[in-house]
């Protein structure tokens, strides 16, 4: 994957902490992501990925630490003015969220309808296109309940990215999906992000899908930035941490 | 020492759930002045809590007013009293067992519903994904309930006392044999306005305490389907107390303004 020739800054995060149920998840952890790149986070299940991605968009406030989105601290910002902030983010939870009492397409029109569009000939050309676009088109009709992990992820993909974000931030897009599906989900990105230009942070600890979709990796490990990186450079890296992670070494007595 | 600290701690868990409860209403009313109201949602909430609870609460009034009627006959008609039935049951029915029944039957029903509902959003990330999406979940989820519940409980009330007069009307004088006219006059001569008044405005006091406890429960629903589960059930039985416990500092005060007798 290329480097970005003049990298602005969207996303600049500084010495984070934050501590759940009295164990401290992350310590100091600094990033910086760049505009219109796919950064890739690794680590290890439980490591606190999706915590640390909670941060970006204010679901979570730090311990200490600041989160800087456009060059504005979202850190400590009450929950109304976030609002503004979230409305050019978006993201894909790891199952989904999708409102499980809506249908796929009030789902994928939520946002549309929340912010004040009330044509609904608009609704309807804007939520099949968002369809089409992770290739559920036809599906509008079926209920959350009806559909299986890999769709429950599309749709809401098409739900996040149908008010066209400048950022967009996956948590575990390809867990528990067969590799197939898991193939599709993580082309459906990389090709999001060609079309549309948006900036994409991906929380995961798969492997391939991080050599497909990487501009930039970073690995959290023990609550801190670990390393930070191309993808050539994590494969170069001959660290026994980066090393056991890339080949998926556990060191345990079989 | 033990026994002052556990008391200590137990009214300063209260005094911070008072102060939880204090802000969730206050949040929702800054959403309602910022104007996030949703029509659709409060048309669909009041379908909910008004519409559906319609059977449960007709059948309470109905049978409440008439086993309260029967009882109040068996004691009056040793004195010669019966037409007294009348006014008896009305007045005790606008001012007390309306209310306080109406607001029970709702609580289970309506809060526990509520709870469960807003408590599995919670535990499915679903209340995070609103917030994601830029939709303050007090806004989209309390305010439309809350608004709901202001029309719909006065109505509920209403309809549970009126059954309850009609069921006691006509056992008493269809089944008892006490005098049509004379329990007619007597009921009218006796049951005021100020009656009417103090049924109303505990019944929305009530829907009120209903709505911010069962949503707080929802929204602080922790631990899956253990924790939705027991968010309800805390609902239900939290709000119920909150209604008697109320009920009884409410007739205190609205008696200054509404005071009982002709």
């Amino acid at each position: 994957m290329s480097e970005h020739p003049l990298p602005q800054v969207v996303i600049q995060v500084e010495n984070l902490v934050q501590t759940l149920g009295g164990q401290e998840i992350l310590r100091g952890f600094s990033l910086n992501v760049y505009q219109g790149e796919t950064l890739v986070l690794l680590g290890r299940s439980g490591g606190g990925k999706s915590v640390f991605l909670r941060h970006l968009i204010g679901l979570l406030q730090p311990v200490s630490g600041t989160v800087t989105v456009d060059r504005e601290i979202i850190s400590g910002l009450p929950e109304r003015d976030l609002a503004r902030v979230r409305r050019s983010m978006g993201i894909l939870f790891q199952n989904g969220a999708l409102f499980d009492s809506m249908t796929v397409a009030d789902n994928v029109a939520f946002p549309l309808r929340e912010r004040g569009e009330t044509d609904e000939g608009i609704v309807t050309a804007k939520v099949e296109e968002a369809l089409q676009m992770v290739d559920l088109a036809g599906q509008q009709g079926k209920m959350p309940v009806n559909l299986s992990g890999g769709m429950r992820k599309r749709v809401a993909l098409a739900r996040a990215l149908i008010n066209q974000p400048r950022c967009m931030l996956y948590d575990e897009p390809t867990a528990g999906l067969d590799p197939i599906v898991a193939d599709s989900i993580d082309l459906l990105i990389r090709r999001l992000q060609r079309k549309l230009g948006v900036t994409s942070i991906v929380v995961t600890h798969d492997m391939k899908s991080t050599l497909t979709i990487a501009d930039h990796v970073a690995l959290l490990h023990e609550g801190r930035c670990y390393f930070y990186g191309t993808c050539d450079q994590l494969r170069a890296s001959t660290d026994p941490v980066i090393r056991d992670f890339v080949e998926g070494r556990s060191h345990d007595e079989p | 020492m033990a026994p002052a600290r556990y008391v200590g701690d137990l009214v300063f868990t209260f005094a911070r759930y008072l102060g939880d409860l204090a802000l969730l209403a206050a949040e929702t009313l800054h959403g309602i002045f910022r104007g996030e109201v949703r029509p659709q949602l409060v048309v669909q909430q009041i379908y909910e809590i008004g519409f559906r609870s319609q059977l449960v609460v007709l059948i309470t009034g109905a049978f409440t007013g008439a086993v309260f009627a029967t009882q109040t006959y068996f004691q009056f008609h040793r004195l010669q009293m019966d037409a007294a039935v009348g006014p008896v049951v009305s007045v005790s029915m606008f001012r007390e067992l309306g209310p306080v029944l109406c607001g029970l039957i709702v609580a289970g029903r309506v809060g526990a519903a509520m709870s469960a509902e807003i408590g599995t959003m919670k535990v499915t990330e679903q209340l995070d994904a609103l917030r994601a999406l830029a939709v303050h979940p007090v806004d989209y989820l309390v305010v439309p309930r809350f608004l709901a519940m202001l029309v719909s409980m006065p109505l509920l009330v209403a309809e549970c006392i009126g059954v309850g007069i009609l069921a006691a009307y006509l056992l008493t004088t269809q089944i008892l044999g006490v005098s049509e006219p004379y329990y007619v006059h007597n009921m009218l001569y006796f049951t005021g306005g100020r009656d009417v008044a103090m049924g109303l405005i505990k019944g929305m006091v009530f829907g009120i305490v209903i709505v911010f406890v069962s949503c707080h429960q929802g929204l602080n629903a922790r631990e899956g389907a253990v924790g939705v589960g027991r968010a309800t059930t805390e609902a239900v039985v939290i709000g119920s107390l909150f209604i008697l416990v109320v009920n009884f500092f409410l007739t205190m005060t609205l008696n200054i303004f509404f005071p009982a007798g002709k």
